[in-house]
Order: structure tokens, then sequence, then C-alpha cells
């Protein structure tokens, strides 16, 4: 194990990893190597070592490149996390029941309404302090917590959670407290998945009663799913099942092009608000929210801020079911923020004020592996703490590498970006 | 949320009130020559001309700038329209068999409007009448009318119907006299019985006035009889027993000839002389193309001069064999006879010539002929009939239009040497007589400022028009075939063959003259011009065209002979697995050739592949241009003739762009795709027949099935876009950019070019001479400065892979920079380099400003999400208040796929209006919008004709005018006002309030600083500074200050700051 001092220029290459924690509003930038990193004993004393914290009680987690944050507590998952800094690998390191412990779990860390069993089989149960989930703009809904957080779950403590790949956020019927029982909102994700959203939409005439009687409106139906696709094979979506809202906004009165139009715009996020054709798989609420997927909490699903935001459109979206827009406010404008993918070119460096040869590394840093804001896509500034060189080092992270892999793993990694 | 903003915003009156200073949409005129034009008519005493079309318009055309427009509530066409001469009221005939009233009358025809105009002359419709049906057997097609005939007293219209019955109506009431019909019995019987031959006269062809014996009418009918029938006495005073089937009639001025023209291609001169009632033979008959076969002689005009022979004039009467298919007018007088042989069907002509009662004499100084595509008018009076150039109704679309381009506030020496290289191209066969309809007065203001409007066409041409006013008129046709090698003989100057009359006037019979400048047939397809740019300071033109070549000119005043510059840039640049199935490169004239004084070729480049170029930026300062095409974008130097930089944009998948616009896979499937869906409906067709044959079971399953596929309903796909999406190479856009692009304190050239997935590449440029104090910074990095050079910067992947349709960098105030030299110059407010510049990027889906040098999102409009459109063309403009004279605002407009503009505040994105403009359902219209830089714009609603429209509450450009009339009630009133108008083609939308036009003040007025209610000053400032912030970055500043809830309390911060800018 090469433990280098604090604030040691960074050389990288594919024997090193870079390691930036933080413990609460302080970060540390250290280097470990990638093939012999150690155990996670070491790893945890070196740093309570580096950030001065000897002796407190500390959770570690980790930014998977899906931007999750995920825990380390023992030498597996150390070495895992190890193995997937890309190349930067970004530790939260959090008090164990501070007093700011708000447990907020990543509402994609939910249950989800569909039935996908945590396996379990690490008996741990992560606690984080409060993760922003910003990029996701999803809302952070205090459950599954063990900490002072039980106030805010209903039920369950010491929860299994599973291996992370268990929990991935994925298609959901949402805000099913606050819509009517008739109509269904839900979400789809393409995240990890390379299916098609896979459906089409028509026009056609949709029969509405009114206290006049019975009327005829235009509206807009789901014609034909793609087998295989998103929309078929979570069974969320259904054939002539019409369309009410894109993403929070009515479709009535917009022509089929217009809505096939936002729901394109969306497509990275797409909640769609339906009135099924089907209407005998209706959820009924019955003050159950515990049972399925804790529909209280998923109300705030656009909620970009965490729990704790009042501002945050949550609490509208939850009080006011028509508001929906708040919804697709939430979420795309903090998606794509760090959406785009912003490539830098070191060769644009002439007038760094030390020359040299910058070895440039991998972006790892591209945007979706940070779950902190838009640190990813943003090089560090020439702070106080960091010798210049670093910073300029940093400044210039992975171009070289991410232009000369082909357009295909640009994609890929694109890829991740929408679904996260 | 978003609701909540809107109306917070909505609920400030004293930014509604700057809006309304800012901003109103009219549709102000119509620039061009109408689209199928239907009928003709004069007012010789008015001099106006009135134009009817297809689509049931009027438009009334006098001196350049006098313009009024009329709309029938039907869209039905107008097939004869006649002025009641002197009054300013016109006679419309429709194809429904509708009579119309129209009238310039004075009053304000709208009340509504803040600002009321006194006095306004509109066109309006007044009364309407319709003949009923005869009562009997007989269906209404026998009432159905034919010709019109106006009294010269103007108090009775006589129409002549199928039926052969002429009618009278007393005006201006339209009421029917029935005492006077004259039905074709009441003729039959005074016919001796060997013409009568128990068959009908036929329709009525034509109705005309006796020229001195006011009262007494000729009336032709179709089988060749013509009656001079007296009003008063109710019966025929003479008959003309004529056996040819007839088209036309025409008086000679004294009343004692007049001239029949007929089917068969020939004429007749008929004397009446008084005595015998019937004349069986005319005192003259001839066939002018005979003696083969020839086509009818549809109208014919016999105008008396007082030096000699009469002028005779007719349309049509060519061999049929031979040349059947010209559109041909004669004109005659003696030894002198011109074909005039044009290139489109003519419509109507007339002449203009002395009508004062007691002149001798006709005296024609003027003919008039409307075609389907251009309108022509002769110079009688000069010899050898020359054209007279039309100053407005110019045929937009001689060529087909392919892109345009407008430039505001053209500096006056580049107008000059434009006009003037424009009046040495005019061909000798145009005379400078002065116009001949030269009714009413222009009462607006002249512009203050010269605006050009560039159109570029198939055939390779650029045309540059005045725009400055009502009436667009040419000034400048630049030519871009000669720098190529094309099919025609290479002897041959493509650039003015319209022009040159030794080519035109060819020994042969008949003795055709091709005259007009509509020609729709392009020699070779690639010559066609795509996009055009021009820098006013420095008289540089870009022009580029379909097959990938781009051309640099310079303004010369004289005419010089010499070769231009080849260079080729390969935008593929080595990529491989593809091929380019595509036309061919052009080949380039190598030898040096003359070029007319104006724009002259200085370098041509050429892209490989040939692909058509979608993209072009100049940059004269800096002498660089660019260029994009689906493959790739590329840089080259001008002054020093070296590319710089040529990246190709192509997806590895994309094989589409490869194959090129003629690709086989494309229509392959297209096709099969086609015969599937013959075979389909012929099956449907099939079942629904009667059923004859026995058909199984499975069959009439499968029709059904079929059937039922047919009526489905139209579907449509929901996927995101991906990167392999066809054509995802393509660069849509351009521009470049002095701003930051390395770091926040040095700026410099960049480079910034958008594609069709969302890719934004900016790259940073070394201009040797420019930014020369940082190479001196630089130390020694200096010594590869004597050429440019490109390196990539910034590569930005927007999220949502829409096509980016524009970029644009804002400096430090959030107002777009500078055109070149602008700033250099002093022309315009330097731009603000000492605070962070933005780069506003707008996809077909959302708009986005980015702080620079860091590329982090600053705003954001996403507008596709919410609204369900998509953006087609943006523009930066400014706009001026009505109210604060140094008050103005830059403002983002934004035309949608749904024809309707946005108007959004820069840099904060805050939607400001939303005004209907086009239908969407016309993409023509849509795709060809243009925008000028003070609130107006342009786009198409025909092939052939621009809308102008203004989206400014200041800067209207509209036809104001008076007009002289005599009519009873008000003598002699001079009036100014506006022409209502509805649109000709395009939609009914709110009108024109009667503002005066004014054109904007100089480049940019003085902008003060905006008052605190402003979108322009708001949080955005504090924004600049914080947007390259991370919250990472802020506390690493502040280690130890405040840690309390660090995280949160910062998240939240950046939550509720950006919230408060973005709207979405």
């Amino acid at each position: 194990m090469s433990r280098q001092p604090q604030r040691t220029p960074v050389r990288t290459g594919e024997t090193v990893v870079e390691v930036k924690s933080k413990f609460e509003a302080e970060y540390r930038r250290i280097a470990l190597k990638r093939n012999g990193p150690g155990g996670f004993q070491e790893f945890y004393r070196l740093l309570q070592t580096i950030h001065h914290i000897h002796g407190l009680d500390v959770l570690l987690g980790y930014a998977d490149i899906h931007g999750d944050l995920l825990p380390i507590n023992n030498d597996d998952n150390f070495h895992k996390a190890i193995s997937s800094a890309n190349p930067l690998l970004r530790i939260i390191i959090t008090k164990k029941d501070g007093p700011g412990d708000v447990m907020k779990w990543p509402v994609r860390w939910r249950r989800p309404v569909l039935p996908l069993i945590p396996t379990g089989d690490e008996p741990e149960v992560f606690h984080t302090n409060s993760l922003q989930r910003r990029k996701k703009g999803l809302g952070l809904t205090g459950l599954r917590s063990t900490g002072s957080a039980l106030a805010h779950s209903k039920h369950q403590s010491g929860l299994l959670i599973g291996p992370p790949r268990d929990f991935r956020q994925i298609s959901s019927i949402i805000d099913v407290d606050i819509l009517p029982e008739t109509h269904r909102r839900v979400r789809l994700h393409k995240h990890g998945t390379h299916k098609p959203l896979g459906f089409y939409i028509r026009d056609g005439v949709s029969v509405r009663v009114t206290p006049q009687g019975v009327e005829k409106v235009p509206g807009v139906f789901i014609s034909r799913l793609v087998r295989g696709g998103l929309a078929e094979s979570t069974g969320l979506l259904a054939l002539n099942d019409e369309i009410l809202e894109v993403n929070g906004i009515d479709v009535a009165g917009k022509s089929l092009d217009q809505v096939t139009d936002m729901m394109v715009a969306n497509s990275h996020n797409l909640i769609v608000t339906v009135k099924p054709a089907n209407q005998r798989n209706n959820v009924v609420l019955r003050g159950s929210k515990t049972s399925v997927g804790n529909s209280g909490s998923v109300g705030s699903v656009g909620s970009t801020g965490s729990a704790l935001s009042h501002d945050s459109p949550s609490p509208a979206s939850q009080s006011n079911p028509i508001t929906a827009s708040s919804i697709a406010e939430g979420d795309s404008d903090d998606e794509d923020d760090d959406g785009d993918l912003i490539l830098e070119n070191d060769c644009l460096v002439p007038y760094n004020p030390h020359p040299g040869p910058h070895r440039t590394q991998g972006s790892g840093e591209s945007p979706c592996s940070d779950p902190h804001t838009s640190a990813g896509a943003r090089p560090l500034p020439q702070s106080i703490s960091l010798p210049s060189s670093i910073s300029a080092t940093l400044n210039h992270l992975g171009t070289p590498s991410h232009a000369s892999r082909g357009s295909q793993e640009n994609m890929k990694e694109d890829g991740n970006i929408i679904t996260l | 949320m978003m609701k909540f903003r809107f109306r917070r915003q909505g609920t400030d009156p004293q930014r509604e009130k700057i809006k309304q200073e800012l901003f109103a949409f009219n549709k102000t005129v119509e620039h061009g020559f109408p689209h199928q034009p239907s009928a003709l008519a004069f007012d010789p005493k008015l001099q106006l001309m009135a134009i009817g079309t297809k689509s049931g318009a009027i438009k009334i055309y006098g001196a350049p700038g006098v313009e009024f427009t009329g709309l029938h509530r039907d869209t039905t066409a107008v097939t004869q329209i006649l002025f009641l001469p002197g009054q300013g009221r016109l006679l419309s005939l429709l194809d429904d068999n509708t009579i119309h009233l129209w009238e310039l009358v004075t009053g304000p025809s709208r009340e509504a409007g803040g600002a009321k105009k006194e006095g306004v002359v509109s066109f309006q419709e007044v009364n309407e009448y319709c003949l009923p049906g005869r009562p009997g057997i007989e269906s209404c097609s026998a009432t159905r009318v034919t010709v019109l005939l106006l009294l010269k007293s103007c108090d009775l219209l006589c129409l002549g119907t199928e039926g052969g019955g002429v009618y009278f109506l007393e005006l201006p009431r339209l009421w029917l006299q029935e005492s006077r019909t004259l039905l074709q019995d009441q003729v039959t019987q005074s016919l001796p019985d060997d013409y009568r031959c128990g068959k009908s006269l036929g329709p009525v062809e034509s109705l005309q006035e006796h020229p001195q014996q006011p009262g007494k009418i000729l009336i032709g009918y179709s089988r060749g009889l013509v009656v001079l029938w007296d009003l008063s006495t109710r019966h025929a005073e003479q008959m003309f027993l004529g056996k040819q089937q007839l088209e036309s009639l025409v008086w000679e001025r004294s009343g004692n000839l007049f001239v029949s023209s007929h089917n068969d291609g020939g004429y007749s001169v008929w004397a009446v002389a008084s005595g015998n009632t019937y004349n069986h033979q005319p005192v003259s008959s001839t066939i002018p193309y005979g003696p083969f076969p020839c086509k009818a002689i549809n109208k014919i005009l016999w105008r008396t001069t007082q030096t000699g022979s009469p002028v005779l004039l007719y349309s049509g009467g060519m061999p049929r064999a031979s040349y059947g298919d010209r559109h041909c007018l004669t004109i005659q007088q003696d030894k002198e006879h011109v074909t005039l042989d044009f290139t489109s069907r003519v419509i109507d002509f007339f002449t203009v010539h002395s009508v004062e009662q007691e002149k001798e004499f006709d005296e024609p100084s003027a003919l008039v002929v409307l075609l389907e595509e251009e309108l022509v008018v002769i110079d009688l009076q000069t010899p050898g009939w020359p054209t007279l150039p039309t100053p407005y109704l110019a045929p937009l679309h001689s060529s087909a239009i392919t892109c345009s381009c407008h430039i505001s506030s053209v500096p006056p020496k580049l107008w000059e040497r434009l006009v003037n290289a424009g009046k040495a191209q005019q061909g000798r066969h145009q005379t400078h007589r002065s116009w001949p309809i030269c009714g009413g007065k222009n009462v607006a203001p002249p512009a203050k400022q010269q605006e050009l409007l560039l159109t570029g066409h198939e055939d390779g041409t650029v045309r540059f028009w005045d725009a400055s006013g009502v009436a667009l008129t040419p000034l400048y046709k630049l030519g871009t075939a000669n720098v190529f090698h094309t099919d025609c003989d290479p002897g041959d100057d493509p650039h003015d063959t319209s022009n040159d009359p030794d080519m035109q006037q060819e020994e042969e019979w008949p003795p055709f003259r091709k005259v007009g400048c509509f020609d729709p047939y392009s020699d070779d397809p690639r010559l066609g011009i795509q996009k055009i740019s021009l820098c006013k300071y420095s008289n540089k033109l870009l022009v580029a065209g379909t097959a990938g070549q781009v051309i640099v000119l310079g303004l010369n005043d004289e005419r010089s002979d010499h070769s231009v510059d080849v260079s080729v840039v390969d935008l593929l640049q080595d990529r491989e697995g593809f091929t380019w199935k595509g036309h061919d490169r052009l080949e380039p004239r190598l030898k040096t050739a003359p070029f007319p004084p104006g724009f002259q070729p200085q370098v041509l480049v050429q892209c490989l592949p040939p692909a058509s170029v979608t993209a072009v930026a100049l940059h004269a300062e800096w002498n660089l241009i660019s260029f994009g095409t689906s493959h790739g974008f590329g840089l080259f130097d001008y002054h020093r003739r070296n590319a710089v930089l040529a990246r190709c944009t192509l997806h590895p998948n994309d094989s589409l762009a490869m194959e090129g616009p003629l690709s086989r896979v494309k229509s392959l499937k297209k096709s099969l795709r086609q015969s599937f869906r013959r075979i389909r409906k012929s099956r449907v067709s099939g079942k629904k027949r009667p059923i004859a044959t026995p058909t199984s079971k499975v069959q009439e399953a499968n029709a059904a099935l079929a059937e039922q596929d047919e009526v489905a309903p139209i579907q449509r796909r929901i996927e995101p876009r991906s990167a392999d999406d066809s054509l995802s190479g393509v660069v849509r856009c351009l521009c470049f950019a002095d701003t930051f692009l390395r770091d926040g304190t040095h700026h410099g050239p960049t480079l910034w070019a958008g594609t069709n997935s969302g890719s934004v590449y900016a790259y940073a440029l070394e201009v040797p001479g420019v930014g020369s104090g940082r190479v001196c910074e630089r130390g020694g990095a200096s010594e590869s400065s004597t050429s440019v050079e490109a390196l990539l910067g910034k590569e930005i992947q927007l999220m949502h892979r829409a096509p980016v349709v524009s970029i644009c960098v804002l400096d430090g105030r959030g107002k777009p920079l500078p055109d070149p030299y602008e700033a250099s110059q002093d022309l315009s407010i330097a731009p603000d380099m000492t605070n962070a510049h933005s780069v506003l990027i707008a996809s077909e889906e959302q708009l986005k400003v980015f702080s620079l040098p860091k590329v982090s999102a600053k705003t954001k409009f996403k507008l596709t999400a919410h609204e369900g459109c998509r953006v087609r063309k943006v523009a930066l403009v400014l706009f001026s208040s009505t109210a604060q004279e140094d008050y103005s605002e830059h403002t983002l407009v934004c035309l949608t796929n749904l024809g309707d503009m946005h108007l959004f505040n820069v840099p904060a994105l805050r939607p400001q209006v939303r005004y209907d403009c086009i239908r969407k359902e016309d993409i023509s219209g849509i795709a060809s919008c243009v925008f000028t830089k003070n609130g107006q714009g342009f786009y198409l609603i025909s092939p052939s004709e621009y809308e102008r429209f203004s989206l400014s509450a200041k800067v209207v450009t509209e036809p104001l005018c008076t007009v002289q009339l005599d009519r009873s009630l008000d003598t002699t009133f001079a009036s100014d006002g506006t022409t209502t108008q509805p649109q000709a083609n395009g939609t009914h939308k709110n009108q024109a309030e009667g503002q005066t036009s004014e054109p904007p003040s100089s480049l940019s007025s003085p902008i003060l600083d905006s008052p605190l209610d402003s979108p322009l000053s708001c949080a955005d400032l504090t924004l600049d500074s914080t947007g390259e912030l991370t919250v990472e970055d802020v506390r690493d500043f502040l280690t130890t200050v405040d840690e309390a809830e660090n995280n949160l309390k910062n998240m939240k911060e950046e939550e509720g700051r950006s919230t408060g800018i973005l709207i979405n």
C-alpha cells in the first residue's frame, strides 16, 4: 500500500487511483495503488489521519460510476470501489449518529413497486449523510434507516440492503396517493438497459363523463407496444391507454406531433400520466402507505433537493396533484445541467503559468460519476488547498483518453447520464 | 411552479407596459409577385393597376410604394376585374359567378388599436351581386357570366353570359335592370335564315362599347356573330356575320372599324359603315402565322398612332405544330413585327395610352403584360420596343429561391456601389423611361437606412433586393455559374444571357424575342445557392452551394479578368468505409475569365464529399471562412489561401449521410413501401366492389384487415434521439466569436460549430495579428504565427441530442457580440470583455445559456418539453421602445415548427410574448423565414412572394399612401393611411396598427443599463460570478466557516438560486 502524503501532486496512470475524500466540507486528495490498495481498516485509518478525525466513528461511502452512493465497510467493497474508480474515487465520510445525520437514501434505493427483491447478502446497513441526488433530481425521502431517521421510516429497521445492482432506479408507478384511482402515473427508466422505450402513440377519441352528459374529446392513445421494449416489459403501459399528461403537462389541445415532441424531449426521464384502458388493475389505496412502494414518499419524486429543502416542489406536488409540472421542472432542471457532456481539451493551456507536459487523466469526472452537483464537469479552481500544479492537472482532466475513445463509448457513457 | 412564476411575471404592470412598447406583431406587406394571378385591370385616370389572384386576393399598385390589398371572403379565383375609372372603385367577378364592388374608402375600417388614424384609406368590399339563374329548364350555367363591360358613363354594367344573354346592372347599387336584358332569342330572330341554321350563337365572348357613340355596344358571340346593339332603342343596328369562332373584339378609336380575333389564329377587320344591316365579309382577314393550323388569338388590341399605321397587339396565334407550346404576344406596326416569347402563360395585357376623348389617336406609350409568373412592361415609344424594368412585382422566383439573407443598415458606400453594379448589368434592351403606372402617392417617409435582402437561387445566382421600403426592388444580380464549367456553351456567359440581345434575336419566323426573367429551369442543380453571408463593412461576400462549393467574393467596380483560386477540403479526413454516392463536385474553370463589375469571385473552396453546404460563417476581420456540410466542417483562411481545419462530424453508424441525396437505399426502401401500399390498396378496392366472384373467408378477412390498417390513424414512435440517427453529423450552425474559451482572462478568436445530433465543438483560433499582445505574453510561442491555427477547446454534447439550431456568444452584459469590424471601427458599442461571457446554444428542443470559459449551464428554457413545439429559427434581435427613445432590449426571437413566434429575453431566457405567425402546415414558409436585426422578418407565402412582418412596436415597414379620387363625395381628399391587409395566401392575423414607419436608429442605440425591473439586469450578473464555482469550490475557499449544515445549506442555496433564474 503506497500512501502518499496529503496534497502531493497526483500522478495518475493505470496504476494509481486518485481518491478524493470529503468529510463535512473538507476535501482531501490522495492516491492509491490500483493493484494493491490494502485493506479496509488500513484505508479507514488513513482517512481518519488525513482528515484529522482520529477517534471519530465514521462511515465511508463512495460514488460509483452511476452516481450512486455505496458503502465501504469491508475489504470487498473497498476493493470494488478501487477497481471501479474511473479514475477518480470519491469518498464521502460521515459521522456515525452525528447530530446532522439525517438519513436519506436516494429514492431509487427505495424498494420499487415492481418486485425486485434485494438479495440482502450483506448484513450491514449503510448509513450516510445527506447524499445530494442533485443530478437525478430525485427526492430524497427519509426511508430505510436505522439511525435518527427512524422517525421517517414507518416500519422497518435493519432492512437488508442488497448489492447495488439490485437498486437501480427502475420504471415504476408513482404518485399513487395523489392521483385519482382511475389514473396512473408511470415513470419509465432506461437505466442500464438497452431496451427502447418501445411504444407508439396515436390520435383518438376519448369519452368523458361531464355533468352535461357524455362528451367526446380528442385524445392521444398508446397505439402499439414494441415487444421487449420498456413499456411492454414493465407492463406499466398498455395498448389504448389514454395519455393525459407528459411530465406534468396536460396534453389536452395538443396535436399528436406536439405530444410526440414533448415525449421525446422528456425521454430521458419520461413521466406519463395515463388513463389505463383496463381499469381493473388499478392500485387501490386504503391507507396502507407501507404496502406498495411507499407511495407516500413517492409523491416527492420531483423534488430536486433533499427532503429538508422546503422550496423543493415536492410538497406542492403532493398537495396538488395537478401541479405535477414540478416533476418535470425539478427533474430536468438539475438533470441536464450536468447531463450535457462537456469535454475540455488539454491542448488549450498555452497560458498556464507552469508550462510543462501535462499528463491528462481519463475523464472519470464525466458528470455521471459524481453525485455532487456538477463538479464532475467542472475542474477545480486554483484553490488555496491545492498546489496549482495539481489544479492545472485537474483542470484538464481527461480529454485525450475521452476523445480517443470511440464515440460508441461516449454514447454509452451518455446513456448512463440519461439514466441518472 | 412554472405557472406560479409566469403569473408573477404577468402581473408586473410595469413590465407589461414595457413589453407593449417593445413588441407588437403585424404582417405589414407582401413583397414579390402574386402567386397565381388570374385577372388584370388598369385605371387610366388614377393610373392604378389591379391584379386578381386565384386565391381571391386583389392587389392594387400605383407608383412605387403605393399598394392596396383586398381579399374576398371566399378563396375563389378572381376571373375578371374592372376599375370604375377615377372613382377608386373596382368590380370583380369571381369564379363562383358573384360580382363584388370594392372601394378605396376613407375612415378607419378598424376600431381596435390605440392610435386612431385620421382619414385612413383602405380597400374594402362594399357590395356583392350574384346573377340569378333563369327560371325554367336552363341550368345556372346559362347565366354564368363570361364577360363584363362597364359603360363610360360608369352607371351601367353589362354582363355577357354563357347562355348568350346580356344583362345590365345599375351601378353602384348593382341592381339588375330586367327590362334591358337582351336574350339570345331576340338576336336570333333578326338573323338571316341561312346564317341561323338552327344553331345557338354560343356564349357571349366579348362586349365592347362604341368609342364615340355612347349607348351602343358591340356584342360578340362565340359562333362568330357580332352585333352592334343600341341600348336606348333596344335594337340591333348592325350585324356582322362572322363564320369563324370568335375570341375577342376591339374597337378602333374612331369607331369606324373594329377588329375581331378568332379561334383559328386569325383576325379580321370589319368596317362599321352605316346603311346595310348585314355585313357578311370583313374588310380584311389575316392569319399572321399561317398557313399551317394556328392556335387561337385570345385577345387583340388595335391602337392608333399619329405617326403612321396602327399598332396591333395580340396574344397567341402561334403555329400549332411548331410553336404551339410557346406563350407569345405579338406587337406589329407596319413592317415591324416582334413576337415576345414569354416563359409563362399570358394572363392578360393592356396598353397605357391617352384616353382623353378629344385626342384623335391612342398613342400607346407602354404595354403591360401580366404573365402567370411575372409582369412585363414594354416601352412602345422607344424604337425596338425595349422592356421597362419593374420597380415592384419582381419575380423573386425567376429561379427557385433556395435561401435568403437580410442585411440591415447597409453603409451608403456599399449601397452606391451595388446600385452602380446593377445599373451596369441592365441590358441594352431595357429603357429608363419613367414607370407608366404612377397613380397614388407614397407618403411614407424615406427610409432612414438601407436594407438589403439577398436571395440565393437554384441556378446559382444571388439577387440583391432593396428591402428598405414597401416595394422590393431589384438592385443587382450576381451569377456564380461562371466560376465553373457547366453544360452550356463555355463561350456563353451564363451570367446574363437573358440580357444579351444578340443571343435572342434569331433570324427566324416568327421573330421571337425572349422577354422576362422567369426561368424555372436550372442548367445544373448543383449550382444552387444554399448559404449566403455578407460582411457589409469589408464588402466580402460568402456564398455556398449544393455541390459543396464555397465562394469568397469581393466587390470591384471595374471589370476584371482573373482566375479564381481553387482549394479542395476533404471533410472526411480519411474516415474509412464511406463512399459518396451523390453528385460529383462542380468542375472549376481554371483559366482566367472576365468578371463584370460587382462582386467578383476570389477564392473557391470545394468540400469533399461534395455534399450541400449546410452552414457558413464569415469573419472578414480575421480573413476566415467556415463552412459545414453533412459530413463535417472546415475552416479556411482566404487571405493566405490555406485550409486551417477540417473536422469530420460523422457518426460511425451514419451511413445515410454518406450516400448523398440520391441514396439508393432510401429510395429502394421507399419504393418497396409504396408498392406494398399499392398492393394493399388494390385489395381494398377489390373488396369494395360488389362481390362478383365468391371469395374465400380468409381473403375477406385479409382485405378487412388491410382496410383497417389503411384507416388506422397515424402513429408516432416515442424514442429518445440516439447518436446514430441518420444525418447526425450535419453541421447546422457555425459562428465566430472573440471570447473566453481558454480561461477567464484571455479572450481570443474562437469558432463554434453545432451539429444535428446536439454536439457543439468550440475551437480556439490563433490568428496572426489578432490579439498580438497575448502572443507577446506567451513569449516564444509565436514562431508559428504566420498561419492561422485552430485548437479544439471544448466539445459539448447536449444530452437531449436535438439538432443545434444556433450558437451565439454573449458578452459580459449579456448582449450579443458585435459583427466583425463593428467594434474595431467604432460602429457599435464595444463588447464588454471585463465580465464573463456566455454562450447561447439553441437546439431544436431547448434554449440554453452556458457560462464561459467553463461551460456550465446558467439558464435554459425547455421549449419542447413544455410546449411540444420545436425550434426552427432563432435570431437575436434588438427591440427599441416606442416610448423611450434610448431604451432597447436584446431579445431572442424563436420561430417554432408550429409557426408561432416566441420571444425570450436574454440571457435570462424568460418568455416575453408569443404570436401566431405562419400556418404550421406551411413548412416552406417556416423554413424560409429570416429575421432582421431590428425586429422585422420575411417568409415566403408562395414561391414568389415574401410576407414581411414586424415583431417590433417601433420598426414597421408598411404602405402609407394617398390617392387622388374624383368621386362625387370627397373630390380631392388626400389622406394618408395604411391598408388593411388580409393575407392573400397566408393566415389572417391581426392587422396593421396605424404606426408610422420608423426605421431603427443606428446600429445599436446606446443601451443604458437596464432599469431594475428589466430582465436584462436581473440576477444574472451575480450568476456570472457564481456560475463557475461549484458548491465544492466555494467551500474550499471558506474552510471551517459555518460548517453546521454545510452541505445541505449550500445545496439549498444553489437550488434556490437556480430555480430563481430557470424558468422551467
